[in-house]
């Protein structure tokens, strides 16, 4: 059981996820299409490859590092059996989200968030809820662009997140952050593929080796 | 809210009723469904009955009459119930061993609601698509039109009784727009099923008013009943055709029973109207209520006994007048501080 847990992580990219996605995929995705210059975060200028007639290019480079570090972070937590909880106040992707929760067996939540659902868990649900282990922001502005309050949430309760951040997001609180396009549908089903299918994989990785030590 | 820093841990203590009535988990449930049949048998052993055919009301009985009580109150007597009557209706508890929950939207906080959003809203895009592809093949779209009146969707109390949890207005109403909206798309006739889940059958208000035929009675002259009320009078008039215009009230010649004009006026009145003075007979019953209500009660009786001879036009005539509408006027009822239902006391200055 202890060496289930610690071998995987003495790999760097254990579940392989560089292989999910190339670069020539964001760029057909137009994950690289950040919004005008006047929108610009400022902590979000180091991420940025360049402006071209005042739209903000997203350096892809450095979003391929950053992607391959949270897929490899969600691929452990659910290889571990962690609640992983998909957050987005998207209204156009709110569907698609909630369908890639359901076929992955993790949870979604795409709606309007309750003041006190991390904080104040114990006491809308009851006792002994378990906590979501790791939450992922396939949007980080809520409806009124600014950032959602869930960010500010699991860093107060302890859970890491990771992000996607466009380039008008503040990428501060988020632990994994990926900056990319958060608007386009091809992106967003980009996204989403990509975490069904490291997802699944790690359950599967998961099973196949509780199915060796068994026989052990 | 305050935050709790140089506190007892008294204070801490956790709010034991804070968490809402304790949920019951399903094997629970069946437990205790299984001990209320074995007890049902026993119970019925001890009273030497068939266990078979033993019903809630012999359990209620044999209960009574074991366990006698004073008590005034009918549910704090002691009472043997089918679990699912005892145990409220409510969601067991959402999570399994580990910690994960069963739904998918559980962190929503209103799953059911937003589960139930999301089916509807696939069922849209569904019809959206199906829609799509019937453009891009050129065949029209839409068969025959559904029948909208007739149905209403469901209420906001029906919707939570549904769901299992409260529903907000607002919810409320989002979820009937996103109803009606795929309710109004051509294509909607492939969702039918699901779209009928949610709307129920208006019963038909009107009832069709049965005007019944003419009897024959020994003699071969056709007759029709009514019957009239008015202020506190009822009567009952029997209409024969083939007559020569004589009424007869309580077996007496109307001149007799109404000396005043006004109340024979009121009995004519329908005659007058059809133009049938001279041509029907007519004998009634009344009791109750004073002279000019039993006028009344007579007239509305004999215009209902006239439907049956006149045609439907006529009888709409009838209606329109007046004739076949109950009065609804009844004596005020006198009011406390008042002398009478309107009337107050004389105001005095000093």
């Amino acid at each position: 059981d202890d060496r289930l847990l610690s071998e995987p992580l003495n790999h760097p990219d254990f579940f392989n996820v560089k292989e999910l996605f190339t670069l020539k995929d964001l760029f057909d995705a137009r994950v690289h299409l950040g919004h005008k210059k006047g929108c610009r975060h400022r902590f979000m200028e180091p991420y940025i490859f360049g402006c071209r007639l005042d739209h903000d290019i997203i350096d892809l480079d450095q979003t391929m590092q950053h992607l391959q570090l949270a897929l490899n972070f969600t691929a452990h937590v659910a290889y571990r059996g962690g609640i992983i909880l998909f957050v987005s106040r998207k209204r156009q992707f709110c569907h698609l989200i909630e369908s890639t929760a359901r076929a992955c067996g993790e949870y979604a939540h795409t709606r309007f968030w309750q003041g006190g659902l991390l904080t104040n868990a114990h006491v809308q649900f009851g006792p002994g809820v378990r906590l979501p282990d790791l939450l992922v922001f396939l949007s980080t502005l809520n409806n009124v662009f600014e950032p959602h309050v869930a960010i500010r949430d699991a860093a107060k309760v302890n859970i890491p997140t990771v992000g996607v951040v466009d380039t008008n997001c503040n990428p501060c609180l988020i632990s994994y952050p990926i900056p990319g396009n958060d608007d386009s549908p091809a992106a967003m089903e980009l996204y989403c593929k990509l975490f069904r299918m490291t997802i699944i994989r790690a359950k599967d990785k998961r099973r196949q080796s509780e199915a060796v030590e068994e026989l052990r | 809210t305050l935050r709790l820093i140089c506190t007892t841990t008294a204070v801490q203590r956790k709010n034991v009723g804070a968490s809402g009535p304790e949920k019951y988990t399903e094997a629970f449930i069946k437990k205790q469904i299984e001990e209320f049949n074995l007890g049902k048998r026993h119970l019925a052993n001890m009273m030497g009955e068939d266990p078979e055919t033993f019903t809630q009301e012999d359990i209620d009985r044999a209960i009574a009459y074991l366990f006698p009580s004073g008590l005034f109150d009918k549910q704090a007597r002691p009472m043997m119930k089918h679990p699912t009557e005892v145990f409220p209706e409510q969601r067991k508890i959402q999570w399994g061993e580990d910690g994960r929950p069963f739904h998918f939207l559980f962190y929503t906080g209103k799953q059911s609601y937003y589960s139930l959003m999301h089916e509807t809203y696939e069922k849209l895009l569904n019809v959206q698509k199906h829609q799509d592809q019937l453009i891009a093949q050129d065949l029209p779209l839409q068969k025959e039109k559904r029948n909208l009146a007739g149905s209403r969707w469901l209420t906001k109390i029906e919707l939570e009784e549904m769901l299992l949890e409260k529903v907000s207005d607002d919810d409320y109403s989002r979820f009937i727009q996103l109803l009606q909206k795929l309710a109004a798309l051509p294509c909607a006739d492939i969702e039918e099923k699901y779209i009928l889940k949610f709307s129920k059958e208006v019963p038909v208000q009107l009832q069709k008013v049965v005007i019944e035929p003419l009897q024959y009675d020994e003699r071969g002259v056709a007759f029709s009943t009514g019957e009239g009320k008015r202020k506190t009078a009822s009567a009952t008039a029997v209409v024969y055709d083939n007559g020569t215009g004589k009424i007869t009230v309580n077996g007496i010649d109307i001149l007799h029973y109404f000396p005043v004009l006004q109340d024979r006026e009121q009995l004519l009145f329908p005659f007058q109207f059809l133009g049938r003075i001279g041509k029907h007979d007519m004998v009634c019953t009344v009791s109750g209520g004073g002279r000019s209500a039993q006028a009344g009660a007579i007239r509305l009786a004999s215009a209902k006994a006239l439907r049956s001879f006149v045609t439907e036009k006529e009888v709409e005539f009838m209606r329109q007048a007046g004739l076949l509408t109950v009065d609804p006027r009844v004596k005020e009822r006198k009011k406390p501080g008042q002398e009478g239902p309107r009337r107050k006391f004389t105001w005095k200055k000093r």
